[in-house]
């Protein structure tokens, strides 16, 4: 560090010089040296302490994975080096120099650039658009050709692909990503925080985008890739450090680490978890053998317009039969949401029918649909799961307070609702001070707890799953992946809806496989290989796919 | 062709731009306050008391000129009451907007009571353009006018370029659909509101000067008769784009000359010719109705942010 010839900032200067200095500035740093060092950051919020003195480096053109499970202090302490957050206690240096950050704008000059887990992009401007948004370069009189030059320019040099006139909502999450990527790296950093980047990618995606990763951290970006995923973390990381519970639990090069290792460090040598994997093969494989023949819900050529007037669902036919689950997988924006709301009774079916045991209800309308038996675990839990400013208790009984027990004739049965709340918290294990506590207090996985025992207590014939498990971590997504396997026992039929792959090849009996509104192919568990699974989530057919697996000679 | 039916055409088309012209004015204001996420219903009442102090100014000073500044300042002071009120104080903007048309109604009454039924002397005559105004109908139509309409042209096409060939205009259009992505940016998510907010009362302001100094250069309560109303549902006609507001500006300004023009066969035919009085609104109306369906609004690109206050962080 001390081979650094550090210009000193000067706080009042534009952004748009430091940006420069930043740039200028690191030519002089050398792979491998310090470029970020944390010391001893202590961060408390009320009631929680999310860091305890953690020590944290990151090293020029190295990946460095922060692992840890939701709620162990990752993103707070990115948080705390992007600005957003002021440490109680700690230092920071960046380039050797001890920096305050106050806020993001202070770390953007510093040459930081953070990576959203969902980009902050606008879905109505094209990509150039987006980017000169904050771009300073860009002149105020036609800016876009430059951009866009400029754009093609930075995607060459690092490998990132993407159509600069392209409007963004009509790219992909993985072009969005790389949109996100290329935006930071134009306004100049060259310390990367990626937050969870895979969230929403397909396999296929996924491994561009850790090609390009390796690409950036060659060119000399120095990043910081934050991630629950393991074998994410032994792909693409130089160096692991672990949290727990706010604190460190260390730090160790990707070479010596191995899954299990990490696994111990995550959640404490004393839980770990019976794996899902094995678990969950097991009971899965009693169960294939015989499906049965009750049709829970059968799909029959379904059109489904989506929020654009466009064709989101383009005659989709599939049924679920009872004990069995179906998963569909996909990359996010093939027309799973519509397909999903078509189901449930949210969403107009232009064409085609919806059986559920048999009875036609297309277009019947949700509460008919819900009394039906059916249960909807939606996408957003915030938004369409759960009413934030109620209490626990009333949004579990939001399916059942007009039913007798809960009320009378006019008022609410409060001692019979919170006596048999009490029980589902109990029984689905929500942490919750209370039942009478905000739902919008809860922490994420504890919302999702609260959306499962609503839907799952009413012994639901069918259950419409959809992202059940995104965002929670690991303890919170076993639990979830355990319920339904149990409703699965039980006899329900579940349509899971996921854009994870691993979690609908790791529960469904059947796959099938969504592309631009249309099911591409739908196969038996056993059959499944990722490759193919992949191709037909790229949007190549299945005739396709056998051929190039022909070419290949597979 | 008979000369006459060329000279008809080219004063129909005259009127119904000359119609056209405050809706025009007015919607562009709006366009730009809607597309940064403000919706200002007010524009009844900015245009009423642009209109009242323009005729003041003009007739107590005899310079029409100075009443059309006048009438920008009055419109660009309400509208900066309403960004204050929208923006910072985060108050409904349906609320406010509809509080705006009562205080404009009533205060333009106040102001101007004195002024009722007086003709101004010196009103914003209309100026031939030399050379242009001698094509048939075009000429006649679009070279035969005042100075605003004549500036509105431009200002129309500088308004378009601002918005879709500049950086300022990405801002606009990015605070308006998601300002927190904006904010995220650097972009100054209040202070383009407050911009474009300002300036939308300035426009309406200006609309209104166009009606008593120009259009019909006397002073009675009320002189908008609605146009205002006409403007919003133009806007969203107009799918929030300058050039599309200027087509839908004439097409409504036609609708309203239409009425005088028909007058006399329809009269013959034996149906009533005040119904045609009804033309505009009715054209407002059905307007409105198809585009509050929000799947239609999302299709034809309404701001997603419109009328939602923006408050940083959560």
């Amino acid at each position: 560090m001390k081979s650094l010839k550090i210009p000193l900032f000067n706080s009042g200067r534009s952004p748009s010089r430091s940006y420069i200095k930043a740039r200028t500035l690191l030519d002089h740093v050398n792979k491998g040296e310090v470029v970020v060092l944390m010391k001893g950051i202590t961060k408390k919020f009320p009631g929680v302490i999310a860091n305890y003195r953690i020590d944290f480096d990151l090293k020029c053109g190295e990946v460095h994975a922060l692992l840890g499970e939701n709620g162990a202090g990752k993103t707070t302490l990115v948080s705390i080096l992007y600005g957003v957050h002021q440490p109680d206690e700690g230092e920071i240096y960046v380039y050797g120099k001890k920096v305050r950050f106050k806020s993001p704008k202070d770390a953007i000059a510093m040459g930081i650039g953070m990576v959203h887990q969902y980009p902050k992009l606008i879905d109505s401007l094209t990509v150039a658009e987006n980017i000169a948004l904050g771009l300073r370069q860009a002149s105020v009189i036609n800016p876009l050709p430059k951009v866009e030059e400029l754009i093609k320019e930075y995607s060459e040099k690092y490998g990132l692909k993407v159509n600069p006139k392209a409007k963004v909502w009509q790219l992909s999450a993985g072009e969005k990503q790389r949109v996100e990527i290329l935006r930071v790296l134009m306004y100049g950093a060259k310390i990367l925080i990626l937050d969870e980047p895979t969230t929403s990618l397909s396999p296929l995606e996924r491994e561009d985008l850790f090609e390009a990763i390796k690409n950036l951290a060659q060119e000399g970006a120095s990043i910081i890739f934050i991630t629950h995923k393991l074998n994410e973390v032994m792909k693409v990381s130089d160096r692991i450090t672990v949290l727990r519970r706010g604190r460190k639990i260390g730090t160790i090069p990707t070479s010596e680490a191995d899954p299990h290792l990490l696994i111990k460090m995550m959640l404490g040598e004393e839980k770990v978890p019976q794996m899902i994997s094995e678990w969950s093969l097991s009971r899965m494989r009693k169960h294939c053998e015989d499906p049965g023949n009750n049709i829970a819900l059968e799909v029959e050529d379904l059109y489904v317009l989506g929020d654009r007037g466009e064709l989101a669902v383009q005659g989709v036919s599939f049924i679920v039969r009872r004990g069995e689950i179906f998963g569909i997988a996909g990359i996010a924006g093939n027309g799973q949401r519509e397909l999903v709301e078509a189901i449930v009774g949210l969403r107009r079916a232009l064409k085609g029918r919806i059986r559920l045991m048999g009875v036609d209800v297309t277009n019947r309308g949700s509460r008919t649909i819900a009394e039906m038996g059916v249960a909807y675990i939606p996408e957003d839990r915030v938004r369409y799961g759960l009413v934030l400013d109620l209490s626990v208790a009333d949004n579990l009984i939001l399916r059942n307070y007009r039913r007798n027990p809960f009320s009378g004739r006019i008022m609410l049965n409060r001692s019979y609702i919170s006596h048999w709340c009490e029980e589902l918290v109990k029984k689905y294990e929500i942490k919750t001070p209370s039942i009478n506590v905000r739902v919008r207090c809860l922490s994420g996985g504890n919302m999702q707890r609260v959306v499962l025992a609503r839907e799952l207590s009413q012994s639901p014939r069918l259950i419409v799953a959809f992202h059940p498990t995104m965002g929670l971590d690991v303890a919170a997504t076993e639990q979830v992946r355990k319920l339904l396997l149990a409703e699965k026992e039980r006899g329900a039929a579940i349509l899971l809806v996921s854009e994870d792959l691993d979690e609908v090849m790791e529960l469904s009996d059947r796959i099938g496989v969504m592309y631009d509104g249309r099911l591409m192919g739908v196969m038996k568990n056993e059959e499944v290989d990722v490759k193919r699974i992949s191709l037909l989530m790229m949007g190549v057919r299945e005739s396709e796919v056998d051929k190039d697996k022909a070419r290949k000679g597979v | 062709m008979t000369s006459s039916l060329i000279i008809e055409l080219g004063h129909l088309l005259n009127i119904s731009i000359k119609a056209g012209t405050p809706l025009l004015l007015a919607s562009l204001g709006e366009v730009y306050a809607e597309r940064s996420g403000v919706l200002n219903l007010g524009l009844e009442g900015i245009m009423l008391i642009g209109a009242a102090t323009g005729f003041i100014v003009a007739y107590s000073t005899g310079c029409p000129e100075l009443g059309v500044l006048a009438a920008i300042v009055a419109g660009a002071i309400i509208g900066l009451l309403h960004a204050f009120v929208c923006i910072s104080l985060q108050a409904n903007q349906v609320v406010a907007g509809l509080a705006l048309v009562m205080v404009g109604t009533g205060l333009s009454s106040l102001m101007a009571r004195d002024y009722v039924g007086i003709a101004l002397k010196r009103a914003l005559r209309p100026v031939k353009i030399p050379g242009l105004s001698r094509i048939p109908i075009i000429g006649e139509g679009f070279f035969h006018h005042d100075i605003l309409v004549y500036a509105s042209y431009f200002i129309t096409l500088i308004l378009w370029f601002i918005m879709y060939k500049t950086k300022y205009g990405i801002w606009i259009r990015a605070v308006g659909e998601d300002p927190s992505a904006a904010d995220a940016m650097g972009v100054n998510v209040y202070l383009v509101r407050y911009i474009c907010t300002t300036f939308g009362g300035a426009m309406a302001g200006l609309a209104g000067a166009h009606i008593s100094l120009a259009y019909t250069p006397m002073w009675v309560e009320g002189i908008t008769v609605g146009r205002g109303w006409i403007a919003l549902a133009l806007v969203i006609f107009a799918m929030w784009d300058p050039l599309r507001a200027m087509i839908g500006a004439y097409l409504f300004g036609t609708t309203e000359v239409l009425q005088y023009w028909l007058q006399m066969p329809l009269q013959a035919m034996g149906i009533d010719p005040s119904l045609l009085g009804t033309f505009p609104y009715v054209a407002t109306i059905i307007v409105l109705l198809v585009g509050s369906f929000e799947r239609i609004r999302k299709r034809i690109g309404a701001p997603a942010s419109l009328g939602k206050p923006y408050v940083r962080g959560f």
